[in-house]
């Protein structure tokens, strides 16, 4: 970044190709979306040469599969792997790779070989809702929670409670979620039977009509809860402790001595002085943690019974389905992914100086 | 830390009083911060565990069928599971895999993230930003589902093998933050002098940077021992790597025996879950007191 902004000074400004794509590239949302156009393709292809290139290639043991329980010639064999697939393995490894790309582009990402003739991204749409709904409602709710108590532990940081909140919280911050979560599951729902764990399972109760209705929505969240309640015990702690730190270095901060001293209410202070810039580096956070959180969804929600794609990737990893396997982990970066590049763009916009100095 | 000048009179005795008075005062250190000092205790004692326990302990193989899912006694500390095995005795065998792994993928982790990042920090140009855009690239892929299906596609049933792999996995957290260090440390006088006597990158790095950044690298690797704890269990517990006797197994017997949803058996799912728990905090409670003692601007009083 500093190479183009010292370029432009030195040399006179000339209207090569060469300058407008540097200028170009060097405007931030230009490449946000190039890096995330990057990441997407960098997972594509990791994913191609691991099923492919891998010592048990999966399509082979596939092929010996099908030979094996239905007697079928290794061409036979091969063919129907193909289709299953959407592979042509009769043509060589770099054209494989670009029909793959290709038929990706297009939006097929195979038919599931456990359930055949199913396309793996219909099974897709069916379960990745209900991760998004989980992760995205606990981060939400934990955000809010863990600003809020953040802020407020920041201003009573000499108070008799404050070591018990901030103690909390780094405890609950450092435990994996999938203990907490089964912690939740054997002491509330087995053994002190507060919680009707049993009905609780699966995305909603069958023959529940969707629609804008209080009877659908409550339900969903019924039986969304201990996802929901894993993920926000999990992760506010950590914006707590983040939080009160970032208040408390910006409580020393010049432009809230002045706001201060021009006599601004406290309540004015807090949201539009302090809340506000102190909450920025969290912003960054949110992002990481997203994929923190989506990737440990593969445990909670196995832990649950909840039905969302970290639940069904699991299926398909135990039942060897490598089409689903490869969609679903690619849909699950690509979620992330492009919630980043989301983050980076809300960040953009709230902090004009990331802007300017290209992020760094 | 003191140098005394012992070489003088290598007596073995001195040698054996010098090593004491060192370790007394590394615990002198260690405990200026209270919880930090619980943390280190707890971190021994399950080495200790891991170490020891295992011979004073014995192995789990024998059950006992008339107790099943018997309560604590003084017989079974933390009562029996579903086969009527001491569960207390399960944990203690089950610990050495853990803390293997976990001090493996801790050192790997490191050594990958410390010379990536201060090679890269210090020889900078295309190379670094080769590195860092990759590493930006590289932080975004969810780590679990990806570690999930390269071990459905990958046996992974040896220790080492899952700590390189994690430590390969990991490697650009550690490298970001090492390379910001080494980024702020460069425009340092003696690590300029060094550069500009030409002492070479090895010099640089090993005898003017490294030592400076010590409290960034314990942080770091704590962390990446913390990684590998939560990673591995996970994998354990949905039986995704095929280790026997550990943590993560217990819970995925008790998962997939149904045991979880069985009152009696409180004891078998809530040990381990409490071992891990314990575990992970002790490591990071005990990195508050290592990041006194290697950062001696944050010791306080």
């Amino acid at each position: 970044m500093n190479e183009s902004t010292t370029a432009n000074k030195t040399i006179p400004k000339q209207e090569s190709l060469g300058y407008w794509l540097k200028k170009i590239y060097s405007n931030f949302w230009v490449q946000k979306l190039a890096r995330t156009a990057f990441t997407i393709w960098f997972v594509t292809t990791i994913i191609f040469l691991l099923v492919r290139l891998m010592p048990s290639n999966p399509i082979e043991v596939y092929i010996n599969e099908l030979i094996l329980q239905y007697g079928l010639t290794y061409d036979e064999a091969r063919d129907q792997a193909a289709s299953l697939f959407a592979l042509d393995l009769h043509s060589p490894m770099y054209v494989q790779y670009f029909d793959y790309l290709n038929s990706l582009l297009h939006g097929s990402l195979g038919t599931s070989l456990r359930s055949p003739g199913t396309p793996v991204t219909s099974i897709i749409l069916k379960y990745l809702p209900w991760t998004l709904f989980s992760v995205g409602i606990g981060l939400l709710i934990s955000f809010t929670v863990g600003v809020a108590i953040g802020m407020v532990t920041a201003y009573q940081r000499d108070s008799w409670w404050e070591p018990l909140v901030s103690g909390m919280a780094s405890v609950l911050s450092s435990i994996p979620s999938y203990i907490i979560g089964i912690v939740l599951l054997v002491v509330l729902g087995i053994y002190l039977e507060v919680i009707p764990v049993n009905e609780m399972r699966g995305s909603m109760t069958p023959g529940m009509q969707p629609g804008f209705t209080w009877e659908f929505i409550s339900d969903i969240f019924f039986h969304a809860f201990l996802p929901i309640a894993t993920y926000v015990l999990a992760t506010s702690g950590n914006w707590l402790l983040t939080m009160k730190s970032s208040t408390m270095s910006t409580l020393g901060e010049d432009y809230v001595t002045v706001a201060r001293a021009r006599g601004l209410t406290e309540g004015r202070i807090i949201t539009a002085y302090v809340g506000r810039n102190a909450m920025l580096p969290l912003v960054t956070q949110l992002l990481i943690s997203l994929g923190f959180v989506v990737g440990g969804s593969i445990l909670i929600e196995n832990i649950f019974v909840y039905p969302g794609i970290g639940f069904r990737l699991l299926q398909s990893l135990n039942t060897r389905d490598y089409p689903l396997m490869q969609g679903i982990f690619l849909i699950i970066t690509v979620s992330v992914v492009i919630s980043n590049l989301l983050a980076d763009f809300i960040y953009g916009w709230l902090d004009p100086r990331v802007r300017v100095a290209g992020g760094e | 830390m003191n140098m005394t000048a012992v070489t003088e009179h290598t007596s073995l005795v001195s040698v054996v009083v010098d090593f004491f008075r060192r370790i007394g005062h590394f615990i002198k250190l260690m405990s200026r911060n209270k919880i930090g000092f619980l943390g280190f205790l707890l971190f021994l004692s399950f080495i200790f565990m891991a170490t020891v326990g295992t011979y004073l302990i014995e192995e789990p193989t024998h059950s006992d069928i008339t107790a099943i899912y018997s309560p604590p006694s003084a017989e079974h500390i933390l009562g029996t599971d579903s086969q009527g095995k001491d569960i207390w005795s399960q944990i203690v065998h089950g610990s050495t895999d853990i803390l293997k792994m976990a001090l493996f993928t801790g050192v790997i982790t490191t050594f990958i993230g410390v010379t990536l990042g201060s090679v890269s920090a210090l020889v900078g140009g295309n190379f670094d930003a080769f590195l860092s855009m990759m590493a930006d690239i590289w932080l975004t892929i969810p780590q679990f589902p990806l570690l999930a299906v390269i071990a459905t596609l990958v046996k992974l049933n040896n220790i080492l093998m899952l700590s390189v792999l994690l430590s390969v996995l990991s490697w650009a957290g550690l490298y970001r933050s090492i390379r910001a260090q080494v980024l702020s440390l460069k425009e340092r006088d003696y690590v300029e002098a060094a550069i500009a006597l030409d002492l070479g990158l090895w010099h640089t790095v090993f005898h003017e940077v490294l030592p400076n950044m010590m409290s960034y690298i314990v942080i770091s690797f704590t962390f990446a021992m913390r990684q590998a704890i939560y990673a591995q269990v996970g994998l354990v517990f949905l039986g995704l790597v095929p280790l026997t006797r550990n943590w993560g197994v217990m819970i995925n017997l008790a998962w997939t025996q149904g045991a979880i949803f069985f009152r009696d058996s409180i004891y078998f799912i809530m040990a381990p879950v409490t071992a891990i728990a314990l575990f992970v905090l002790s490591v990071v409670w005990m990195t508050r007191s290592l990041e006194e003692i290697f950062n001696p601007r944050l010791r306080t009083g």
